[in-house]
């Protein structure tokens, strides 16, 4: 086979590669960098092997049992995310209207809470769920729970969690809503026809026609739940003890809190490495699920 | 089975208050006979699927009655009504095999598993889809997806009807002409009513036993093909049925003559009623219209073209400013650029405002 060689290709990729050396290689290298090397006094390195790595993987050492803590409790946040926001955003785009003058107005009720900066969003919640003035968190006190985010690690999970699901469950149901609207009518008109009930209806035209969206919403969603920072920062700070100390809150303590720098870069990287491996495991598994099952 | 009575049936997209010039139905009252085959032939926007949904209940008529051997169903929801329908695009259910598919109207009505395998085992024989029981639906072509629509509308053995929104439009044309035999012949076997919708005259034509042509949302006539092509009862039928379509001329008619253009042809009945005011025009189909050399006494016309169909030839004239085909005979080639017209009189309908005018013989 005759391939006709034209490197002057290079020259048009080139600007993009070089923007991308600067916005994510350099900086990626600079993390590398220093998860292999210990600093003495200013400015003075010298080469560490790979013994951040094994002191961070190891639960027996300090930090490797903070890692593996924070690594439990990120999964498990993710997870019950996960649990929460996919079933009941696909339940609330269902029950959203199909047409009508109501489409506009519900669609942007519903998009609201994403529009607010994390920040804004953990603002808001931190004063809300004070159990002193705290409209919510008042409320609950005076129905008689013991409700206390800054104290008790069960109240502490749950403003977490609602914040969250309050925030992304948005995001959700829109997807799925655009899956939903994507479908034929005669789709609907089909299973009326065949007598299906509302279940089967749900179960063999609308999840199957919706599987593509979610495998983009569960991808979404674990991502940025799993990179969860903002929230408990600004609404627990971590606490109460580490009880919401997540894997970005410890790296931001041990990073800018302790100027501990080897471990960090080290605890970044194997942190990065857990995302993207957990996202491709997923996606293939999402999307290879069909083939398995043909044969 | 049953027969299908639609009394003043009409309907409108914009609700009861709508003016009755917009509906998209206009009021219609008819019978489907058991085990007809029917077509409902018109173009797009006529008012035919809005038709058919009115007897599936997917829509809910403005106005009139639904009859199935005549007990009322109009208040009836699509899955009571026990009809079959079979949408332009294939509709499958994805998780499912194309068994799975076949059998789930069945499976939903609680049907025996005995007799659901039997029907499912005929219904695929009958359109080859035997071999691809097992296999996914989703990752069949989209012929094969459309086999499975009609298999699962034709699964049924109680439907008082099966209705067909144009099926086979996604369907490649050498296949489309063997579904719709297979079609046909499955019609003969199930003793079904078949109601057809499609814009194709060729598809109606060879279907049906009985064509329903619509237009702009009301049913100009209803009879066999013949009736269709030997006498249209209105201007729209002689002009959308036929390839090509009839000749429509405005004419002055007076007892057994119409003049066309200055030219007077002779009719084989006597129109001396015709409606006041009316606008009147002669239809005469091209197949009934030889071209000849020009002769005294003959209508003239210019030729534009001849277009050779291959066992026919047509002549696409010009009378005045109005276009007019007709035959040319075998054999006869034309001297220059202008003809000369015969008519077969018996062939001549006149037509006030459109519609047929039964002449006295």
């Amino acid at each position: 086979m005759k391939k006709t060689l034209n490197n002057r290709a290079w020259l048009l990729v080139a600007p993009v590669m070089i923007v991308v050396l600067f916005s994510a290689l350099l900086p990626v290298m600079t993390v590398v960098n220093y998860s292999v090397q210990d600093a003495m006094a200013e400015n003075h390195f010298f080469w560490n092997g790979d013994a951040w790595f094994r002191d961070l993987l190891d639960p027996s050492t300090e930090i490797g049992a903070r890692f593996s803590g924070a690594l439990e409790r990120n999964l498990i946040f993710s997870f019950v995310v996960l649990l929460i926001e996919v079933p009941l955003g696909i339940a609330l785009s269902l029950a959203l209207p199909r047409r009508g003058w109501a489409v506009g107005p519900s669609l942007v009720l519903i998009a609201l809470p994403m529009l607010i900066p994390w920040n804004v969003v953990g603002t808001m919640w931190q004063i809300f769920a004070r159990a002193d003035i705290g409209l919510f968190g008042a409320a609950l006190n005076d129905l008689g729970l013991n409700y206390n985010d800054t104290q008790d690690p069960v109240s502490a999970w749950f403003t977490i969690l609602l914040i969250d699901v309050w925030h992304w469950t948005p995001l959700v149901i829109l997807l799925s809503y655009a899956g939903l609207r994507a479908i034929p009518d005669a789709f609907y008109q089909a299973a009326q026809i065949d007598a299906a009930s509302r279940w089967s209806v749900f179960l063999k035209i609308e999840l199957p026609k919706l599987q593509r969206v979610l495998v983009l919403a569960i991808l979404l969603r674990f991502m940025q739940s799993f990179m969860i920072y903002t929230e408990p920062f600004v609404v627990t700070g971590g606490g109460p003890g580490n009880a919401t100390t997540f894997l970005s809150i410890d790296l931001v303590k041990i990073a800018l809190g302790q100027v501990d720098l080897g471990s960090a870069a080290a605890m970044s990287l194997v942190y990065y490495l857990i995302t993207i491996t957990l996202c491709y495991i997923f996606f293939t598994a999402m999307t290879q699920l069909d083939l398995l099952k043909e044969e | 089975m049953a027969r299908i009575d639609l009394v003043d049936l009409a309907h409108s997209y914009g609700g009861n208050a709508a003016d009755p010039q917009s509906y998209a139905l206009k009021p219609i009252s008819m019978t489907w006979r058991q085990g007809g085959a029917y077509a409902l032939l018109g173009p797009s926007g006529c008012g035919k699927t809005t038709l058919l949904n009115l007897i599936s209940g997917i829509v809910t008529p403005s106005r009139g009655k639904i009859l199935f051997d005549g007990v009322d169903i109009t208040p009836l929801s699509t899955r009571k009504r026990n009809i079959a329908q079979v949408f332009q695009f294939p509709v499958i259910y994805d998780t499912m095999t194309v068994g799975q598919n076949l059998a789930f109207p069945l499976k939903n009505r609680g049907v025996p598993k005995a007799e659901i395998d039997t029907r499912v085992a005929e219904i695929a024989k009958l359109l080859d889809l035997t071999p691809d029981l097992k296999r996914k639906a989703t990752r069949l072509t989209a012929d094969a997806k459309q086999k499975i629509s009609l298999g699962r509308g034709l699964v049924r053995a109680d439907v008082a009807a099966v209705l067909f929104d144009e099926p086979l439009t996604v369907i490649d044309p050498e296949l489309k002409w063997q579904l719709r035999s297979k079609l046909k012949a499955l019609h003969r076997d199930l003793d079904l009513t078949m109601i057809y919708v499609t814009h194709d005259q060729t598809e109606a034509l060879t279907f049906a036993d009985t064509v329903v042509v619509m237009h702009d949302g009301r049913v100009v006539q209803s009879g066999t093909p013949a009736e269709l092509f030997d006498k249209p009862a209105h201007t729209f039928v002689g002009y959308f049925i036929g390839s090509p379509g009839m000749n429509i001329l405005p004419a002055e008619v007076r007892g057994r003559e119409a003049r066309i253009d200055g030219h007077a042809i002779a009719l084989d009945r006597s129109y001396d009623a015709l409606p006041a005011g009316a606008r009147i025009e002669v239809g005469v189909r091209p197949e009934f219209v030889d071209v000849t050399a020009p002769a005294p006494g003959l209508l003239s016309a210019s030729i534009e073209r001849i277009d050779d169909l291959g066992r026919v030839r047509f002549a696409r004239l010009r009378i005045g400013d109005a276009k007019f085909a007709a035959r040319v005979p075998p054999g006869f080639s034309i001297p220059g650029n202008v003809a000369g017209l015969i008519f077969d009189a018996s062939r001549v309908h006149v037509y006030a405002d459109s519609r047929l005018i039964e002449g006295a013989s």
